[in-house]
């Protein structure tokens, strides 16, 4: 597994203006294939997940891929790191499911008919060959956020980024999404809210106020966000 | 969240209007839609809308098609030969009338024969002399496909934050809609930012 990596200085990330801080000095390395990131809204998981391939920039210290800076190599970590969106609305950019896979392949594939073939393998392998040619509007939310993560997988990334995929989904749909995100052979990262779908992870990390407060196997990171939860709520 | 304004889907199909290739189709497309905005004469607007009709029926552009797309651009028709009539006449009013819709159904057709990332690597490849003065390319056509892309989703926000607003029964107060859609416009372009940038098409 390639080293997802804030390094030991400890990475911070505050607002443009200086004015609040977002992710309090963290220091992690991330070596196991299944991470998950739980933790209430607003709670800093999407800063540190939006870290990890360039959308956000660390105001101190430096984050790395595989021993990439991310803020120097931004194109080169964005090749090997995959991000899926809650709303795969935002995602998708093209008309037809096809073409919106064939985008994600103008990068490694310069011949039209050969990116054709291979975006029409990549909707096989996810079951939506028969939607090819239909407008991504069409299609049901479960059936978009795997068209999102379709996309996604597609370039072959090293490392797939999820936040929160699931939250916008019905229980089938969103069983579909996290087998499928489970199943893959590259590095997960997954937020999620999910809690079921979190301790099936190998590692857990807890996150509050911008910190990191739990770090453990998935039931005992699980266990401590629920106890913290429940505490908070009965004083 | 089916839209009914989707422009630019492909249908899939073997007329030659289908099989001719994608640059001088876009080329024909200009010089039609050129030759229809400069004739001013009553006689040639009906001739462009058989054309175009013509064009549409041979590609087999399903009516359905026709008709969802002609309606979004014939309510814009309708109120520009308004206008029309009010400034030069009645006559004038027609002509435009007929002359817009000429101009939709010929995109409409040309949208609904081509793949859009056929339209994207003719792009690439019209507009690849630039390059030596800056511009980049697959950057134009991204911006091209995105504005296509953008068209759908931003009508269904439209629709609603106005059913949102109706649900609160504030639906003729313009604010009630108006500001939760522009935030949510400002919203989605942000997300959608971010989107391109980690599928790495901004690199
Ligand atoms: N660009 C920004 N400017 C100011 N505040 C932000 C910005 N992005 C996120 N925040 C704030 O940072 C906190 C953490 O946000 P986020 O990482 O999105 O949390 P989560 O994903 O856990 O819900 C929230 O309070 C949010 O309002
Ligand atoms: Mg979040």
């Amino acid at each position: 597994m390639p080293a997802l990596t804030l390094d030991a200085a400890g990475v911070t990330v505050a607002t443009a203006d200086g004015e609040r801080v977002l992710l309090e000095p963290t220091t992690l390395s991330l070596t196991e294939q299944r991470v998950a990131v739980i933790g209430a809204n607003g709670s800093g998981k999407s800063t540190m997940a939006r870290l990890l391939n360039g959308l956000v920039t660390p105001t101190t210290g430096r984050v790395l891929v595989d021993g990439l800076d991310v803020a120097r190599h931004g194109a080169e970590v964005r090749r090997r790191v995959g991000f899926c969106f809650t709303d795969p609305a935002a995602q998708l950019v093209m008309p037809t499911c096809v073409e919106d896979v064939e985008l994600s392949l103008r990068r490694s594939e310069r011949d039209p008919v050969a990116r054709r073939r291979r975006a029409l393998e990549v909707l096989e392998r996810h079951g939506l060959a028969e939607h090819a040619h239909q407008s991504v509007h069409d299609l049901s939310g479960g059936q978009r956020q795997l068209l999102a993560l379709a996309g996604v997988l597609a370039t072959d990334p090293e490392v797939v980024v999820a936040d929160e995929p699931t939250t916008l989904l019905d229980l089938a749909n969103s069983r579909r999404v996290g087998d499928l995100l489970l199943s893959l052979p590259q590095q997960l990262v997954l937020l999620t809210h999910d809690l079921d779908l979190a301790a099936r992870c190998d590692r857990v990390l807890v996150v509050e106020g911008g910190r990191v407060v739990a770090d453990g196997t998935g039931p005992e990171s699980v266990a401590a966000y629920v106890d913290a939860v429940d505490r908070a709520r009965l004083t | 969240m089916s839209s009914p304004f989707l422009v630019g889907v492909h249908q899939p199909g073997d007329s030659w209007v289908h099989r001719c290739p994608t640059g001088p189709k876009l080329t024909l497309l200009a010089l039609f839609s050129l030759a229809v905005v400069l004739t001013r004469s009553a006689v040639a607007s009906p001739v462009f809308l058989a054309a175009a009709l013509a064009l549409a029926a041979v590609a087999g552009v399903r009516l359905g098609t026709l008709l969802r797309a002609t309606r979004a651009v014939l309510v814009l028709a309708l109120l520009a030969s308004a206008l029309q009539w009010w400034v030069d006449g009645p006559a004038k009013a027609a002509e435009t009338l007929v002359d817009l819709v000429a101009l939709a159904l010929a995109a409409i057709t040309v949208s609904a024969t081509t793949p859009v990332n056929d339209v994207l690597d003719t792009l690439v490849r019209a507009v690849g002399p630039l390059r030596r003065v800056g511009v980049d390319p697959e950057r134009v056509a991204l911006a091209f496909s995105l504005a296509i892309g953008a068209l759908p989703g931003t009508v269904a926000l439209a629709l609603e934050t106005r059913d949102a607003a109706r649900a609160r029964g504030l639906g003729r107060h313009p604010r009630a809609y108006l500001t939760p859609f522009v935030v949510r416009v400002v919203a989605r372009a942000h997300e959608q930012g971010d989107a391109l940038a980690a599928r790495g098409l901004g690199d």
